[in-house]
């Protein structure tokens, strides 16, 4: 079997690395890629603490039902809004899109 | 203590998920980061039927390997991002560097060192039909709540992508 904390271990890897890409890359889709990441990192987490520690309340799967589909929904409304921003400044880039700072 | 079969599988297929995520934080061009995009998503997909949840493992290959994956590439095709060329990694690299590593340091020594309650060995599997039968009775609400989030997120995405004429 699998020892549990090797589960951890890689989802703990996924989730930094997920960070590491929302807070480096400068891209919209790049960014909602690596919040992606991070979501994947988060079910692996909820997934094997629901059936390694608590099988008979195995919420944490249920929990990553949900937490997929609120991904999917997150990601559908986050690329639109890119797609708007696109139209109008003709950038992907977050960095040029400043018109409401000081 | 022998390595099981499993074992090995699960770190082949973990190393391979760890490549793929990688290669979205660190590749040059975005396409080639959304393509390993997806092989972290179908890799953490095998990782869910390695842990014996195999509905999330099918849900994840639906959704993610084939909505999501179709929406990212759309996205990149309607913005032009191969054309345009844009930087893709900003100024903040070395700092952002820094707090990944911190937050993988902290994470792995907090799990390690911590005393899970139960036992961490055995994977009890749950029968599915317990979980279909939780997921349509108990958390029912959450269920068709989830279902609403899903609509106004199609409506509002057509309603602020389309465009004005």
């Amino acid at each position: 079997m699998i020892p549990l904390d090797h589960v951890l271990i890689f989802s703990a890897l996924l989730f930094a690395i997920g960070v590491y890409g929302v807070l480096a890359r400068r891209n919209g889709v790049l960014i909602l890629m690596s919040v992606e990441l991070m979501l994947q990192a988060v079910n692996v987490n909820l997934i094997a603490f629901a059936v390694y520690l608590s099988p008979e309340r195995f919420t944490g799967q249920i929990f990553a039902v949900f937490v997929i589909t609120v991904a999917a929904a997150e990601v559908a409304l986050g690329l639109a809004i890119l797609l708007r921003i696109f139209t109008n400044e003709h950038t992907s880039n977050v960095d040029e899109v400043d018109l409401l700072k000081w | 203590m022998s390595v099981s079969a499993e074992q090995i599988i699960f770190y082949i297929v973990a190393a391979i998920a760890v490549i793929g995520a990688l290669g979205v934080v660190f590749s040059g061009d975005i396409v080639h980061a959304a393509l390993f995009l997806v092989l972290a998503l179908l890799m953490t997909a095998a990782v869910f039927i390695l842990l014996s949840a195999e509905f999330l493992g099918i849900v994840q290959i639906l959704v993610y390997g084939g909505a999501v994956t179709i929406l990212i590439i759309f996205a990149l095709m309607l913005t032009q991002a191969r054309q345009l060329r844009q930087r893709l990694t900003g100024g903040q690299q070395p700092f952002a560097l820094i707090a990944g590593l911190v937050l993988a340091g902290f994470l792995i020594y907090m799990t390690v060192q911590s005393a899970w309650p139960g036992s961490t060995d055995r994977i009890t599997v749950v029968p599915f039909e317990r979980f279909s039968n939780e997921l349509f009775s108990v958390y029912n609400v959450p269920f068709e709540v989830v279902s609403l989030v899903l609509l106004a997120a199609l409506v509002g995405a057509i309603v602020i992508a389309r465009s004005e004429d």
